[in-house]
């Protein structure tokens, strides 16, 4: 557990989106998809991920209908809406820049300079 | 796309709130079932993979409350809540709600209707297509509204600026309908004065320009909706009815729009009739002459694209023709352009400098009325430090805790606003059918429209913003742990406080408004206690429209004379006489007056203009006007006989050097006529009664007859039987003669309407300052007494006097209580300069109002510190520090 790391501000909402872009998932569903493929490497509290997924809706990224699971119990699915998948390629694209420039900066060498 | 899902997410909410809220359970159960599924699996029993899930899942009502605030829709939610909550404190001290909701509704209440009136008059444009380009036409630097005949056809045919001008004018007329003559009050227009103002008839037909061919060419009428609907009993067979006006047939030819009431703001007309028909109208034609400007005036639409400015140039190059072509009659001829509506800068500069002060002065009201509220809410905000700090340490932001003070502020400022608002309309509503003057048909419509509305709304919402404000800073500052551990901490220092600045502002305000009520109720009792040249008690004005009965010529004369001398038959009076017009009766006649040594007798070699009156022998003694000098007028001074005058002392004065020297002398009229002043008598007051003395000239009326006269007769009868008995006397005469008796005074409130008016309006405010003043002082008084009953305890109980406990009770409220009342006083002595040419006499550099302004102030002190100071006397340390 303690090796796992925190989300820096903002990444939850990209996950979501990214998790569901893999098709529709439940509130529960999308927690075991995150931790799936980012190798169980980031630490989410369970309830955290509701406001999230309400704030999406909300804005339109995600649409939201009640379902059956896999466990065969109700559950509330969500999936990509057009809007959703747009924001997902910008979020993506913005988030590789960064990263890459961080990732630049953070290797840089004494004798690089 | 972002938006409407909002939108679809909020009315979701707002609709579906126990479904969205029942949903959410179920979403975030499922989801704990799901997990306590994951747990089962892995080994673990069911209650325990369950309790598992739960734990793992976090603070489930948090979560759920976060998930409303990203839903949105939460700020309505929080809103509603703070409402219920505010009704719920509000009504727990029902004092303070009330005294707070009626000072915000009377501040509020008086800032509508002073709006209201404001916007009537002022703001909102005539009721007629395009307003914004309709002008009227005023002439020379004193701005005169009156123009000649001659001049408006001149200035119609001359001018390329407008696309049309009309003239128009007020006066009186008999209307005789079949059965029952009653006089009515119409406006004598041009014919073309309906297509000037484009208005379109509501049934029948308007008269046109070219219905125009001289002199009575035109008998119509075109009546006013409101006329044809009590008058005609909105029927529409009276299109082309003859109807008899001053005993002349008229054809009725339509009604106007119901919107539509003439171009004169505060007439009510009747109808219109062309004003080619003058003599038959008025009983005299001076259509011809050029130099006669009676009541004219001239208004018109400027063409698409033409400035103001251009038009004035336009129409001052005519008046510089008109100078040079009649250079006898027209002497400076500029024209300015004004609002038409309010008899352009005549009477609409005063208005509006007194409305507009009344505005100012109202909203100094409610500003008062604000730092009154504000230092309530900041002493409650003070009572109330300990939930403040109670709900802080429990985790309410402070934000949370502005935004609930916030909604009480707001909430009582909407309540008040919506009782004042309601108050006002009733108010306003009155005040557009009230008709103050009988025999005039003044009467202003000042019905509320949406601009009131929403200037009442916005009031209420500033003003409970500006006094929810004041308590900000006091909690942002509150620190929960000492405040619980300490319990609350007044302290009391010498230190300038917010509240003690809004307090002398309010005062301030305050004394600005007590010391103007003062200053006009004081200039309206001079006013009243002045010298008007005549003496209105104990006489009676008897009204005889000869003209509309069919007299005229010598006709009129011989049974003006028969009258007379039959009213001075009647027991009890003491002496009738004639004047064709009596003084500060609206508006006078006046004429250019030349030395006798003057031949050129254009406008500029003029001595001066005086006002001229056209009187019966016995009118002098009738009107109680003393003679200085000389004679009075006798039967003889009639058409056969040298022309005479008698002239009052300033007219004397100016023209001769004294009274004295002025018997026997000539002076020149407009004509080149010389006459001879045989006698000289007192000033008097003639146009209005503010005034500076104005020199005036007496002609015998058989020298100079007039058709239209008043008969004042002197007697110490009661007025009503005399009335009567005077009715009958003239009816044996002529029993078709329409007559209206008053008393002098009666006929005076036309001439004292405006500074009554004021004087009353400044009253209420004086007295809603002073109101509020009290409650500020009480307010601040009491609240600091009840704050430092532990310390007064404390200081009885160590042997203090009662003077002191008194000084150190009341000693700062009393001090800032003398401040702004010097404060205030001094403004007002500023603010009053403005009322003096409304109010006459009003002059704040009087001791009495000075005295009075003290007096008044140290009353309101006495009365709002009296309570407090009784409690503070009563104090008894013992049960004191018992109870603390």
């Amino acid at each position: 557990m303690t090796d796992q790391a925190q989300l820096l501000p903002g990444t939850l909402d990209l996950l979501i989106l990214r998790a569901v872009s893999l098709g529709p998932l439940h509130g529960y569903g999308i927690l075991l998809r995150i931790g799936q493929i980012s190798g169980n490497a980031l630490l989410i509290e369970q309830g955290a991920l509701y406001p999230g997924l309400f704030r999406l809706v909300r804005q339109g990224l995600l649409k939201a209908s009640w379902g059956t699971s896999e466990n065969n119990r109700r559950a509330k699915f969500y999936e990509l809406t057009a809007a959703g998948r747009r924001r997902l390629r910008e979020e993506t694209d913005s988030w590789n820049r960064l990263a890459a420039a961080i990732t630049t900066a953070l290797g840089v060498q004494p004798e690089e300079i | 796309m972002k938006f409407p899902a909002y939108l679809r997410s909020l009315a979701a909410k707002l609709f579906h709130r126990s479904q969205i809220a029942d949903e959410m359970e179920e979403e975030l159960g499922s989801h704990i079932q799901h997990r306590a599924d994951d747990l089962e699996r892995s080994g673990l029993g069911r209650a325990e993979a369950e309790r598992r899930a739960r734990i793992e899942f976090g603070g489930r009502e948090r979560i759920k409350e976060e998930c409303h605030e990203a839903m949105g829709g939460n700020f309505i939610d929080t809103l509603i809540q703070d409402v219920r909550f505010a009704f719920r404190v509000l009504r727990k001290s029902p004092g303070f709600t009330i005294t707070a909701v009626v000072t915000l509704a009377l501040a509020i209440g008086a800032n509508a209707v002073v709006f209201g009136v404001l916007n009537a008059l002022i703001l909102r444009p005539l009721n007629v297509p395009q307003a914004q380009s309709l002008y009227g036409i005023e002439r020379g630097s004193d701005k005169a509204i009156n123009h000649s005949y001659p001049d408006y056809l001149d200035l119609r045919d001359r001018n390329r600026s407008f696309d049309g001008l009309a003239a128009y004018n007020v006066t009186p007329v008999g209307l005789d309908t079949g059965n029952n003559p009653s006089s009515a009050w119409i406006l004598e227009t041009t014919a073309n004065y309906f297509e000037v103002l484009g208005i379109q008839p509501y049934i029948g037909r308007f008269f046109h320009s070219a219905d125009e061919h001289g002199p009575n060419s035109a008998p119509y009428i075109v009546l006013t909706y409101a006329y044809w609907h009590s008058h005609f009993q909105d029927d529409r067979g009276v299109v082309g009815r003859v109807v008899q006006l001053n005993k002349h047939p008229f054809t009725i030819l339509g009604v106007a729009p119901p919107e539509f009431r003439g171009t004169i703001m505060f007439v009510c007309p009747d109808f219109w009739v062309p004003l080619v028909n003058q003599e038959q109208v008025e009983g005299s034609y001076v259509l011809d002459a050029r130099g006669n400007r009676g009541l004219l005036m001239v208004l018109g639409h400027l063409k698409a694209g033409v400035t103001p400015a251009q038009a004035i140039a336009d129409l001052n190059s005519i008046g510089s023709y008109l100078e040079k072509t009649y250079p006898r009659d027209d002497g400076q001829m500029t024209f300015s352009l004004a609002r038409p509506g309010l008899a352009g800068d005549w009477l609409g500069a005063p208005v509006r400098a007194f409305l507009t002060g009344l505005m100012l002065l109202a909203g100094l009201i409610l500003l008062a009325a604000c730092a009154n509220l504000g230092s309530l809410f900041a002493a409650r905000a003070a009572d109330r430090s300990r939930e403040v700090a109670l709900r802080l340490a429990l985790g309410s932001s402070c934000i949370r805790i502005l935004r609930q003070l916030f909604t009480e502020a707001v909430l009582i400022s909407l309540i008040g606003g919506a009782v004042g608002l309601w108050g006002s309309v009733v108010l306003l509503g009155g005040l557009s059918v009230w008709r103050p003057l009988p025999t005039v048909p003044l009467n202003v419509p000042v019905y509320p429209d949406r601009n009131v509305y929403w200037f009442a709304l916005l009031l209420a919402l500033g003003s409970g913003c500006l006094f929810g404000a004041v308590p900000v800073k006091q909690v942002l500052r509150t620190d929960p742990y000492q405040l619980i551990k300490s319990g609350s901490t007044v302290r009391l220092g010498q230190r300038i406080t917010v509240r003690d600045v809004l307090l002398v502002a309010q005062i301030a305000i305050c004394a600005v408004l007590v010391t103007s009520s003062l200053v006009a109720v004081r200039g309206l009792s001079r006013t009243l206690q002045s010298n008007f040249g005549f003496e209105p008690k104990n006489a009676m004005l008897l009204e005889t429209a000869l003209n509309m009965a069919g007299y005229s010529g010598d006709n009129a004369t011989a049974m003006q004379k028969r009258m007379i001398d039959a009213v001075e038959t009647i027991p009890g009076v003491e002496s009738a006489g004639l004047v064709d017009r009596p003084p500060l009766y609206y508006g006078a006649n006046e004429s250019n007056v030349f030395t006798d040594q003057t031949t050129d007798l254009g406008p500029s070699h003029a001595a001066f203009e005086a006002m001229i009156y056209n009187i019966s022998p016995e009118y002098f003694d009738a009107a109680g006007t003393i003679l200085l000098a000389g004679r009075a007028f006798t039967w003889h001074d009639d058409e056969k006989w040298p022309r005479v005058a008698v002239v009052n002392r300033e007219f004397a004065s100016r023209i001769f050097g004294s009274a004295a020297n002025a018997l026997g002398r000539y002076f020149k009229k407009k004509d080149g006529t010389r006459t001879q002043v045989v006698g000289v008598v007192e000033d008097g007051k003639y146009g209005s009664l503010t005034e500076d003395p104005q020199p005036a000239m007496f002609f015998p009326i058989l020298q100079s007859p007039s058709s239209q006269a008043s008969l004042v007769v002197r007697s110490n009868r009661d007025p009503q039987q005399l009335t009567a008995a005077i009715k009958s006397t003239v009816q044996d005469l002529d029993a078709g003669l329409p007559i209206t008796i008053k008393t002098w005074n009666q006929e005076l409130d036309g001439a004292l309407f405006a500074s009554r008016t004021a004087t009353v309006a400044l009253g209420v405010m004086g007295v809603m300052g002073a109101m509020l003043s009290i409650t500020g002082i009480f307010g601040m008084a009491a609240y600091s007494v009840s704050k430092r009953m532990r310390e007064f305890g404390i200081r009885v109980a160590l042997g203090a006097q009662r003077t002191e406990v008194l000084q150190a009770a009341l000693g700062r409220a009393v001090k800032l209580l003398a401040i702004g009342s010097a404060v205030g006083l001094l403004l007002g002595i500023l603010a009053t300069r403005v009322l003096a040419s409304i109010v006459y006499q009003a002059t704040p550099r009087d001791p009495l109002v000075l005295a009075g302004v003290v007096v008044a102030m140290s009353l309101l002190g006495l009365v709002a510190t009296w309570i407090p100071a009784r409690r503070a006397l009563s104090i008894d340390p013992l049960v004191l520090l018992r109870e603390e």
